[in-house]
């Protein structure tokens, strides 16, 4: 065998020209990347901080680790996105009267790729299974979730999913296509080169973490409540979590299916979607977007669910109407399986089949319409105390409200037929996701932060990241919904109607207001721990909580509950505070717990390696991973340490501790 | 005070130039009636939207924890009201019903396939006029015009009479665009191997934009052209001007004009090869090639099993050296077979030949 035959067996198209050393803005990229990520390894090192890591975070089956490393993940993949969005809206505001800007097409479309994918995949999706991942077990009175190492194996294959896409900045490049890859445009005629086979490999990689983590949550949430939490009892967070893993099950099974073949067309030479033989790219569009409208309810219930609780807690009220809240949100989830093609009422349809999708698409507004108002009536004749997370609360009714009425309009197709793929559809999409779900997100985290680490977050850094990111968020896309109506269509790189310029440099103002609500938000972080012994939380019950995770220490310990809780109300914590249920002081019994284990994240290594000879047409290297990922699956199912207990007299210790510090405190 | 007024000021004239977008001031009958939907169904919502934020703001206002006022209001365990929860579940949906009403029947009447009934508001078809038939074809990065009725083509720029219907048959050569001039109507997505329909009208002359309103790779951004909407003695100075202006587009014109590139000046085409619009949407311009719709009538009458799978070609080296093109190692199914009915020669989908 000669030497190219040999480096192309090995290396298959990789070659030294992948690595885009002509690019000085990639170059840069790298340059800080590589000092920041070895400043980081070296301070690890120093602190002599691997042993930790490894057995207490990356090898943990413990669902709060998981949750919190799910979060972390999330928050530093959207410093990433929002880089891209912060690009978009430079290269947009100075691209008029013949400045081509500074991002050329072939880059500038790989950035607007870069941002959708991201931002929806490995910045909501990671963020709101985080919340899940920590909350929910707590919620339900439960020790774990139903798999621990499956929960674990999840969050590590989501890790490996971001990380091809983050390769994908250093060698070679990411698909230039759009967020969700349409063909013809991400076939192998119009895209022959590496971009869409990086898309469709981090989401397979990811999209099996995501797939799993939904089964996890679902069996964990039907299986695992404790005693007396009948469905009726439910926390709300719980049941609008319990309809997104639904969701999730039944959604992203039909995005790998997609994606598979998509796959078969660009390595098999099959033409599903092709021009030619038969294929054609509108079953795509439709398939892609049966998963692509439930995914928008899979990230925006969970946050529902946060509003409901943290408008409860911070009213200090009961949460109105509970069950037609459940009704409202069950409706929903069945609605969003029901409305894909208003997404492409433009494809041509029959006009029958686009009013169908319209109405449907209308009627989702009706249960959203009624949580609104339960959330205003939960609010009404309580004692509303604006701690940071119910500022969001409100801060997201105010703009969720709007971003609905602007998504009921393009619901009307004729209507749409003039608004579609126009920046007032951006606009739109924004003001639901980052007024809906990050919003939600941000309540969630300054609600649950002190749960997990045992202190508040500063409260005036929070602030100022909220007003920040509100006045930013309105200043970034109003403009935005004026372009629409001007005919301004979306990933355009570059303008020549010159009036347009101003709105387009008032949005990117609003980005950079953004950037300072995220700026703020780090701040804040870091300040809150240099003041950790302020704002200390001894009680576990920070905020007066009405349900069950408020009834631990603050970080609870390990098994969550010395005893199972026993539940007779809906806000069961609430319910054991006015009865004045104390703390069961002794009985302990050993507890049985799931053990660590390095599982999860060698699988996920080795996927990533998969995923990355896959794209790169590295074929030996890829059987070589894929045998040895099915290897260590099996050789997994051999190791029988698994669990261990936890003694009576550890429990006994870690309660009394507890005990003394409540006694103090009071 | 006076830097609010400074600031405030130019935000207000900003603000009324925003109203004057052209998605306001349509200068098309579809695109008005669109238009007036997205303002009824904006003023519908309104209805219920501007009473929830002011609730909103009012509620968080009022039941403050530091408003000693609304304090003996304070009911920690009021959670249901029937009559509240009747109102809340029924108002979004009075407004929905009278939205769904709106919906159907505006989009049955806005359907883009329709053919129009009316040039303006008030203003029924003039009987015996015909609309005027443009194939358009989506290439990369330009706009390619057929006039059928004129023998023309043109690319990126068209013109219409005014007044009189269009009825555009819209295809693409490989990638999916939106066909959109803003002014006139909605838009439609441009598809490779299929067709879709648009039936508008201008009531305007003048020069307007038309873009591709659906992104389709690197050249996107230019992918723009001009409409014209002249009076009908103009629109046929026009059309003498493109018969006299250019030679003819031969179908290997055709294809080396398909082949990628951006920002096109205008070209006109005085004559078209016969055929050609239905040999671009049936993916069969290369003279080897077979058709799809003759695919799909041989499939549909039963296929050709494993020996069609065979009948596979290539661009033969002539046709390509004489277009310029290179081998891009595309294959197509050749032709299988013509069905002789009446003794007369066609293609399986009953084209003759």
């Amino acid at each position: 065998m000669n030497m190219p035959d040999l480096a192309k067996l090995i290396f298959g198209r990789l070659t030294i020209e992948a690595i885009p050393y002509h690019e000085p803005i990639l170059i840069g990229t790298f340059i800080a990347v590589a000092i920041g990520g070895i400043a980081l390894l070296a301070l690890i090192t120093k602190h002599k901080l691997w042993g930790y890591l490894w057995s207490e975070w990356f090898t943990s089956i413990d669902h709060k680790k998981i949750g919190i490393m799910y979060m972390v993940l999330g928050i530093v993949m959207l410093l990433r996105g929002f880089s891209d969005a912060i690009m978009m809206r430079a290269q947009q505001a100075m691209a008029f009267n013949g400045n081509p800007g500074f991002l050329p097409p072939h880059h500038y479309d790989q950035v607007f790729t870069a941002h959708g994918v991201i931002m929806i995949f490995f910045v909501a999706m990671p963020l709101v299974t985080g919340l899940m991942n920590y909350v929910v077990p707590l919620q339900i009175g439960a020790r774990d979730v139903a798999f621990p190492f499956l929960n674990n194996f999840s969050f590590w294959m989501t890790v490996a999913g971001a990380m091809l896409v983050m390769a994908s900045l250093f060698v070679g490049e990411f698909a230039r296509t759009g967020w969700l890859a349409y063909p013809p445009l991400s076939g192998l005629a119009q895209s022959p080169d590496v971009g869409v086979d990086y898309y469709i490999w981090s989401l397979q990689v990811a999209g099996v973490g995501t797939t799993l983590s939904g089964i996890n949550l679902l069996a964990t949430i039907v299986k695992m409540r404790a005693p007396g939490m009948s469905m009726m009892k439910m926390p709300i967070f719980t049941w609008t979590s319990l309809l997104t893993n639904v969701l999730i099950i039944a959604a992203f099974p039909v995005l790998t299916a997609v994606l598979v073949l998509l796959a078969l067309d660009r390595y098999a030479g099959t033409n599903f979607f092709t021009n030619d033989f038969g294929g054609n790219a509108m079953m795509y569009v439709n398939l892609i977007w049966i998963w692509g409208h439930p995914e928008v309810y899979i990230l925006v219930l969970p946050v529902f669910g946060v509003f409901s609780e943290v408008v409860a807690t911070f009213s200090r009220k009961r949460l109105f109407g509970y069950a037609s809240m459940v009704y409202a949100t069950v409706v929903i989830a069945v609605l969003s399986y029901l409305v894909w093609l208003h997404h492409f009422f433009t494809m041509g349809s029959g006009a029958s089949v686009n009013s169908f999708f319209g109405i449907t698409t209308m009627i989702i507004s009706i249960p959203t319409g009624a949580k609104i108002f339960n959330w205003l009536f939960t609010m009404y004749r309580g004692r509303i105390k604006f701690d940071v997370p119910m500022l969001w609360t409100v801060g997201f009714m105010v703009t969720f409200v709007i971003g609905g009425m602007t998504g009921v309009m393009l619901a009307v197709p004729p209507a749409d037929f003039l608004l579609h793929n126009s920046l007032f559809l951006i606009a739109h999409f924004h003001n639901v996701i980052i007024g809906g779900v990050i919003f939600g997100l941000f309540a969630g985290i300054n609600y649950w932060f002190p749960k997990a680490f045992g202190y508040r977050l500063d409260p005036f850094w929070g602030k100022c990241s909220f007003w920040f990111w509100l006045v930013g968020f309105w200043v970034a896309f109003m403009p935005l919904y004026v372009l629409g109506f001007m005919g301004v269509t979306r990933r355009m790189n570059h303008f020549d109607d010159p009036s347009l310029q101003i709105w387009f440099q008032i949005a990117a103002f609003g980005a950079f207001l953004i950037a300072l609500g995220i700026g703020s938000f780090l701040v804040q972080l870091w300040v809150s721990y240099k003041r950790r012994d302020e704002l200390r939380d001894v009680t576990g019950d920070p905020w007066h909580g009405r349900t069950l995770e408020w009834s631990t220490s603050s970080p609870p310990p390990d098994y969550n509950f010395a005893f199972t809780p026993v539940i007779h109300d809906s806000d069961a914590w609430w319910d054991m505070k006015e009865r004045n249920a104390g703390r069961r002081l002794e009985g302990y019994l050993p507890i049985h717990m799931p053990k660590n284990t390095g599982a999860g994240i060698i699988l996920a290594g080795i996927s990533f390696v998969f995923g990355f000879a896959m794209i790169w047409h590295m074929f030996l290297i890829a059987g070589i991973a894929f045998v040895a990922l099915i290897a260590t699956a099996i050789g997994h199912t051999f190791n029988y340490k698994r669990d261990y207990y936890i003694p009576a007299d550890e429990v006994a210790r870690t309660e009394a501790a507890r005990t003394e510090e409540l006694a103090a405190h009071v | 005070m006076k830097m609010l007024r400074g600031l405030l000021i130019p935000a207000l004239a900003l603000l009324l130039s925003g109203c004057d977008a052209v998605l306001f001031s349509p200068s098309g009958d579809i695109a008005r009636q669109q238009r007036d939907l997205i303002i009824i169904s904006t003023v519908l919502m309104l209805l219920i939207v501007v009473p929830v934020i002011v609730m909103i703001l009012h509620f968080a206002w009022k039941y403050r924890e530091s408003n000693k006022a609304a304090e003996p209001e304070y009911a920690p365990d009021w959670n249901h009201s029937t009559v509240l929860e009747l109102l809340i579940w029924s108002a979004p949906l009075l407004i929905i019903i009278a939205l769904g009403a709106i919906t159907w029947t505006s989009t049955h009447k806005l359907d883009p396939y329709r053919p129009l009934d009316q040039v303006a508001q008030g203003r029924p078809l003039v009987p015996g006029v015909k609309p005027l038939r443009v194939d358009v074809v989506a290439l990369d990065w330009k706009w390619l015009f057929l006039y059928p009725e004129q023998g023309i083509a043109t690319v990126n720029e068209m013109a219409a009479p005014v007044d009189r219907p269009i009825e555009f048959h819209i295809t693409a050569s490989t990638v999916m665009n939106a066909f959109f001039v803003p002014s006139l109507a909605g838009m439609i997505y441009a598809m490779p191997g299929m067709e879709t329909q648009l039936n508008a009208v201008m009531n305007k002359t003048g020069d307007f934009e038309g873009i591709s309103a659906n992104y389709s790779g690197a050249g996107f951004s230019d992918m723009r052209f001009r409409f014209h909407s002249l009076s009908q003695g103009e629109f046929d100075a026009w059309v003498a001007k493109a018969k006299g202006g250019g030679g003819e587009l031969s179908r290997e014109d055709y294809l080396k004009l398909e082949q990628p590139s951006e920002k096109e000046p205008v070209r006109y085409y005085g004559s078209v090869a016969p055929g050609l619009y239905n040999a671009i949407l049936n993916r069969c311009v290369e003279s080897n090639r077979m058709c799809a719709n003759d695919m799909m009538a041989l499939d549909a009458r039963g296929g050709q099993g494993v020996v069609g799978a065979y009948n596979v070609t290539s661009l033969d080296a002539a046709t390509r050296a004489r277009v310029g093109l290179k081998d891009d190692d595309r294959r197509y199914v050749g032709a299988l077979c013509v069905a002789a009915t009446d003794g007369k020669p066609m293609t399986p989908a009953g084209r003759p030949l």
